[in-house]
């Protein structure tokens, strides 16, 4: 399907067939475009980060994948199959989970039941349980809070939690938005690990971030917006050691 | 997915079955009290001295609690899709007058045109016109064609957002009742009579077979002889069961993977959508489950009253219930029922007679029933001022307007992990 494309990307040492596909994307916001012909792939195993400036169009690209905006033009697959224009809960059905921007968990419910949303159209309990088993002992600080409702949280626990509440969904790629927002130094770090074992688990990841260096740190790979267009990509390491980048791009 | 998943003992599997002890031990109150109820007055009330019976006939007929179990009904509907889903909707005494039509067309000998009537296992008496059809039937016919209205009505409205979800409903209640005022003359043909209404229905027994009635204990207990006006305590059984038949389908739902979905969507649609909840199936959904109960209760208001007039099925009513549902606790069954109760008490019973001993009293006339919709207004403004998750919140809000949040500030400088 998309061999062209993705034969020229083995060049930075990306192989094989990428597991999402996003060509030409474009989105409005009414009449606002928020991003204006963005292409990307995502390969399996990956941490793929997108990073930029507010309002870049990170998020809205994030949205349109898991099928919460509809694009205007361009086309997402994911493992072949068009997902572009599908609704959010059948893209969600076929192994796309995304942890919101904001976390978004559930306040009312105790973090017991937000896990169980999280699993919501999957109907083998034990499969559920051992995912269950396996978010908790990533965070381990939700075990301890199992029964507490999820709004009574501080905003780390909410972020685990939110994350966790993706991973209940048991994704092969898991999206995730801002993750580290309005975190200290010291929990970004907890995400950021955590982020690292999940991909080493085996689901694939990408990542939305405002804080580039620390995504950077951790992804495979990265694509850099600026207006909603691509500014740039390349393996993530090499990004960060270049000193030009960094200053002109990443705002540091 | 080939992970190492050490077993941990935090998962609780007490969850589920807590909740379902506590559905089962409601269900026996429920019908504990109702048949308590039952109970005093087929058998206590008769043997209770003239004063004492007299004061409970003014005070608390038989009759009100029947017309508030009508209000029940529709309220414990109201309460899935306000309660449970977060849909606002401002119109739902349409569903309680196309029940109460429904019941008037299929039992009733409105229909003149058919001369040699429609019978199916009704208790009316044979060779009138119209159709008759057993009102257990009736009742699932309505619920059905409510429902169904329900989700042609929601489907194009539920996309839109609250507020404006709020105002179609607010029409869909207006144009409803509008049409069966106008509803005399379709093309010549009379569909629902007009200002005039329908009226009288037939007299519908408890069960379509068996013997007319047994005795037990000096009381006649109809089975399946037509219950006149006065066999209210008949009416009341019934009206109990249809109840009871509602406050079920709405707890275990509640417990279930549409409940969840349910909640989910009223504390966060987006976040809800993006755990893979089907938005638009499951608010149709919501829609069409509230939509049948409120078909059951206009089943149930027309047999009560043997007749249906469009004039009863006024805005007020809409907002009547939902005062009921925001007073007793949304999402809360059991709140909802108290507030239903306590609410269409007052109104049919409970202001007009504290009207009259005032009046008596102090020599006054005031015509206290006017006044009913200031004492609601302010009952609701009250209740948003001091108690705003109602008399008996659902445990859920209770806790989160009662806990305060963790600020980020505190996040920060704690600093904890």
């Amino acid at each position: 399907m998309t061999t062209a494309s993705s034969a020229g990307e083995t060049s930075n040492g990306r192989v094989g067939e990428p597991m999402l596909t996003v060509d030409d994307l474009v989105v409005y916001y009414g009449k606002v475009a928020a991003v204006k012909g963005l292409s990307l792939r995502v390969h399996p195993g990956e941490i793929v980060t997108l990073i930029g400036s507010n309002g870049a169009g990170k998020s809205t690209t994030l949205r349109s994948i898991s099928g919460l905006l509809k694009a205007r033009s361009g086309s997402i697959d994911f493992d072949g199959q068009r997902i572009s224009g599908r609704e959010g809960h059948e893209i969600v059905a076929m192994g796309i989970c995304q942890s919101p921007e904001g976390r978004r968990i559930f306040p009312r419910m105790t973090v017991s039941e937000n896990l169980d949303l999280g699993a919501y159209l999957r109907k083998d309990k034990e499969a559920i349980e051992s995912d269950r088993a396996r978010v908790l002992d990533l965070f381990p600080r939700l075990a301890d809070r199992i029964t507490q409702k999820a709004g009574t949280m501080s905003g780390g626990e909410q972020q685990m939690l939110a994350v966790a509440r993706a991973l209940m969904g048991s994704p092969r790629l898991l999206l995730l938005d801002e993750p580290s927002m309005g975190l200290a130094p010291v929990l970004v770090d907890l995400i950021f690990n955590t982020i690292e074992t999940i991909r080493d688990q085996g689901t694939t990841v990408l990542l939305v971030e405002q804080n580039a260096l620390a995504a950077l740190r951790i992804a495979d790979y990265a694509y850099v917006l600026e207006s909603g267009m691509l500014k740039m990509e390349g393996p993530a390491a090499a990004m960060a050691e270049n000193d030009d980048i960094v200053r002109a791009y990443l705002g540091v | 997915m080939s992970l190492d998943t050490p077993k941990l003992t935090e998962s609780e599997p007490i969850r589920s079955d807590l909740s379902q002890s506590h559905t089962k031990r409601w269900a026996l109150w429920f019908s504990g009290i109702a048949l308590v109820v039952w109970l005093f007055y087929t058998f206590v009330l008769p043997l209770l001295g003239e004063q004492a019976g007299t004061f409970i006939r003014h005070w608390m007929p038989l009759g009100s609690i029947n017309e508030a179990l009508v209000w029940v009904i529709c309220a414990i509907g109201l309460n899935i899709v306000v309660g449970y889903a977060g849909l606002l909707d401002l119109g739902f005494v349409a569903f309680w007058a196309i029940g109460g039509y429904i019941a008037a067309w299929l039992m009733s000998t409105f229909f003149d045109q058919i001369s040699h009537g429609i019978y199916f296992l009704s208790a009316a008496p044979p060779n009138q016109h119209g159709i008759h059809i057993n009102w257990w039937l009736v009742l699932i016919i309505s619920g059905c064609v409510c429902a169904f209205a329900g989700i042609v009505i929601g489907a194009p409205t539920l996309r839109l957002k609250s507020d404006y979800l709020a105002l179609v409903t607010l029409g869909f209640g207006e144009i409803i009742p509008q049409f069966f005022v106008n509803g005399e003359n379709i093309f010549g043909f009379n569909l629902t009579n007009g200002v005039k209404g329908i009226s009288p229905l037939d007299n519908v027994s408890p069960l379509p077979f068996g013997p007319p009635a047994v005795s037990l204990g000096g009381a006649t207990i109809p089975i399946s002889q037509p219950l006149g006006p006065f066999d209210v305590g008949a009416k009341y059984v019934l009206f109990v069961l249809v109840a009871a038949f509602c406050i079920f389908v709405s707890l275990r739902l509640r417990e279930g993977r549409l409940g969840r979905a349910w909640l989910a969507i009223r504390e966060d649609e987006l976040a809800a959508s993006m755990m893979g909840v089907p938005l638009m199936q499951s608010k149709l959904a919501a829609y069409a489950v509230g939509a049948f109960m409120g078909g059951l209760g206009g089943v149930v208001y027309a047999v009560h009253n043997n007749s249906v007039f469009p004039d009863r099925f006024s805005f007020a009513i809409s907002i009547v219930l939902l005062a009921m549902v925001v007073l007793g606790g949304m999402g809360n069954v059991w709140g909802v029922i108290v507030g239903a109760l306590g609410l269409a008490w007052f109104n049919s019973t409970g202001l007009p007679q504290l009207g009259d001993s005032f009046n008596e009293q102090f020599g006054t006339d005031i015509n206290f029933p006017s006044y009913n919709y200031l004492v609601f207004g302010s009952i609701l403004v009250l209740m948003m001022l001091f108690r705003r998750e109602g008399i008996f919140p659902e445990a859920r809000t209770r806790q989160v307007l009662r806990e305060a949040e963790r600020s980020d500030a505190e996040e920060l400088d704690g600093g904890e992990v």
